[in-house]
């Protein structure tokens, strides 16, 4: 719209006639509201003078005829002249249109314990729901046991490859650092009590049993977990989900067990990959700065390190590896509407993975302790 | 509403435009003119350049050679405060719609006038409303997310969306595309209506051959990157341009032909 050069003005010389002027228009109507807020009409009979109107738009119009239909209301006769006949006619048109306008919806936000309430029904809801998909993917999973045929070999390797082979350069790299990090911290302690060969214990320990499956099992949850949470979110969306059991394809058989058992592949192995990054990075630290060199340290880790360490690591990445795959899906499934129910759904997805990877593997240290492995 | 009608007075002019993907020529060369206050359509196959003209006009993509005017504004040499105030000047309306998800039907057609104007919320909010009456949706409809609308009702939330700042100008790209017989009609009435009160000039395109003989002033027909043959569909009807041909005499064309009463029924007369 051009800037309106002169502003609108309502002006009463008598106390019958009301004279408008100037260009009522959206970037100037918003000056006048409050006059014509303030007026009041002095007796029942009104004449309005629109002639010095120069410009009126939908905006103006509707501000004009909410004051005239205010007065009206009021109980005053208002006549309106001289207005040029296309904007009489827009305002004919205003009035035409007026919506009954729907009284603003007093859905309160609502306080404690109704807040708690709501929060705590919908919590339930969205565990009740990711039970069932578990069961349904489970179901799926039985189903292709029983004809193996139905197995996706091709997705399974792709998402192999892509889940992976491809995340080795990011888990290599974080794993060697976290390496370094655990014996740098450790150093200083051996040190001052002149135990510097047990630094291959804590980082050997550490990385195998913990940091290692940790460490990739949050990396792959933003990077797969999202991934997964996003194709699927997008698909819903599209309807290509609807479209594909409408084929006679089962989603669950094409999207989520291939992704299932590719992870439960893969995961594993990638926390080898990461334990021996990180017990290389360890490695390195301890020669820099407590002089425990290679032959040494790998003398010691034979020693120290228990097979069980190792298996305890690598036995809880498979776990992590489902819940990945079951909650991206489950989250990307739960998709409705646009695009930003796609977003919400993927941080839900990496939020929720991380989570719960964490809670379980506090379960699988308390187990362990209680069975004394 | 400002503006006098001046009849003939070209709104948008295209002069010599070339338009080229790679190696395909889209468009050679092309001329068009568009007058003041006309509804006017774009046709022509899939892969003719409806489209890409489309978003030249409205600044989405730029031509590889020629000029563009639109509004007495050449596209061209246009700085980003220059292209800002045009783009306030007219509304376009998307064939998916292209309402904003995370928002409900009546805040999208209040934002612009939120974000081009200091009117006050309250005041928006009763405009947009309005704006939802005059496209014919009910009131209710305006606290709807855009996922729960039908698709006739995605297409009148979007068209008082472009009308929110009362454009001069309106693009519509494909406004009865996936409609039922019944909405599409809603929308040619209401095409017509807005030309009638705003005195708007309306591009569009479309493929619909009701919308096209009841409503339009002026079509061209695109093909092999040129104006095959431009007027109004009762002069269109008369060319001998395969491209042209190809529209009028398929089992469609002449149906509606018929219903618009161009050609006489085959109903034997007495005489």
């Amino acid at each position: 719209m051009k800037p309106s050069s002169v502003p609108p003005a309502i002006a009463q010389p008598t106390s019958r006639e009301i004279m408008l002027s100037g260009a009522w228009t959206v970037n100037g109507v918003d000056a006048i509201q409050s006059q014509l807020d303030a007026f009041v009409p002095a007796q029942t009979a009104l004449d309005v003078d629109g002639a010095g109107i120069e410009a009126l738009d939908t905006a103006g119009a509707w501000i004009l005829h909410k004051f005239l239909a205010r007065l009206r209301d009021q109980g005053a006769v208002v006549e309106v002249h001289n207005l040029r006949s296309e904007f009489a006619r827009l305002l004919e048109v205003v009035a035409e249109h007026v919506a009954d306008q729907p009284a603003p919806a007093t859905s309160k936000s609502p306080t404690g314990f109704a807040h708690i309430g709501r929060n705590t029904m919908a919590g339930m809801e969205q565990t009740v729901a990711l039970f069932s998909f578990v069961g349904a993917s489970a179901s799926a999973f039985g189903g292709c046991l029983a004809h193996p045929s139905r197995f996706r070999w091709r997705a399974i390797l792709f998402n192999i490859r892509s889940a992976g082979f491809d995340a080795l350069p990011i888990v290599g790299l974080l794993s060697f650092l976290l390496g370094i990090v655990v014996a740098y911290q450790g150093a200083d302690q051996l040190r001052r009590y002149g135990a510097n060969i047990f630094v291959v214990d804590l980082v050997g320990l550490s990385m195998l049993r913990e940091f290692a499956p940790l460490i990739t099992a949050i990396i792959i949850a933003g990077r797969s977990g999202s991934a997964y949470a996003a194709q699927i979110g997008t698909m819903s969306v599209t309807e290509e989900i609807d479209a594909m059991r409408t084929i006679g394809i089962e989603p669950l058989e094409l999207l989520v067990l291939p992704k299932i058992m590719a992870l439960v592949i893969a995961l594993p192995l990638l926390t080898v990959f990461a334990d021996v990054f990180g017990v290389f990075g360890g490695m390195i630290m301890a020669r820099a700065q407590l002089g425990v060199d290679f032959s040494e340290f790998i003398h010691r880790f034979a020693k120290a390190i228990s097979v069980t360490a190792y298996l305890v690591g690598i036995g809880k990445a498979p776990a992590f590896a489902a819940i990945i795959t079951v909650i991206g899906c489950f989250q990307g499934f739960r998709t409705k509407g646009g695009a930003d129910s796609v977003g919400r759904q993927t941080t839900r997805s990496v939020v929720q993975s991380i989570f719960l990877v964490i809670v379980v593997d506090a379960l699988f240290s308390i187990a362990f302790s209680a069975l004394g492995i | 509403m400002q503006n006098q009608i001046i009849p003939d007075e070209a709104v948008i002019s295209l002069r010599k435009v070339s338009t080229r993907f790679g190696d395909h020529l889209v468009h050679s060369e092309l001329d068009l003119d568009v007058r003041r206050a006309e509804v006017f359509a774009l046709i022509g196959g899939s892969g003719s350049g409806k489209s890409t003209l489309l978003r030249e006009m409205i600044l989405l993509q730029r031509p590889s050679s020629g000029t563009i005017q639109v509004l007495g504004v050449d596209l061209h040499k246009l700085g980003a405060d220059e292209a800002r105030a045009l783009r306030l000047r007219w509304g376009v309306m998307f064939q998916q719609g292209g309402l904003f998800g995370s928002l409900t039907v009546k805040e999208n057609i209040g934002l612009p006038l939120r974000e081009h104007t200091q009117l006050r919320d309250g005041l928006i909010d009763e405009i947009a409303a309005w704006k939802l009456s005059l496209t014919g949706l009910a009131p209710e409809v305006g606290a709807q997310y855009p996922s729960e609308l039908s698709g006739g009702m995605m297409k009148r939330a979007s068209l008082a969306r472009a009308l929110a700042l009362d454009p001069e100008l309106l693009f519509l790209d494909e406004p009865t595309a996936g409609l039922d017989p019944d909405s599409a009609a809603g929308i040619d009435e209401l095409v017509r209506k807005l030309r009638d009160l705003f005195g708007l000039t309306i591009v569009m395109i479309t493929h619909d051959l009701d919308l096209l003989w009841q409503v339009t002033d002026r079509v061209a027909v695109l093909a092999e990157g040129k104006v095959q043959g431009l007027g109004s569909m009762t002069e269109l009807q008369k060319m001998d341009t395969p491209a042209i041909r190809q529209f009028f005499d398929g089992p469609r064309g002449r149906a509606a032909q018929q219903q618009a009463g161009q050609i006489p029924t085959l109903v034997a007369s007495p005489f």
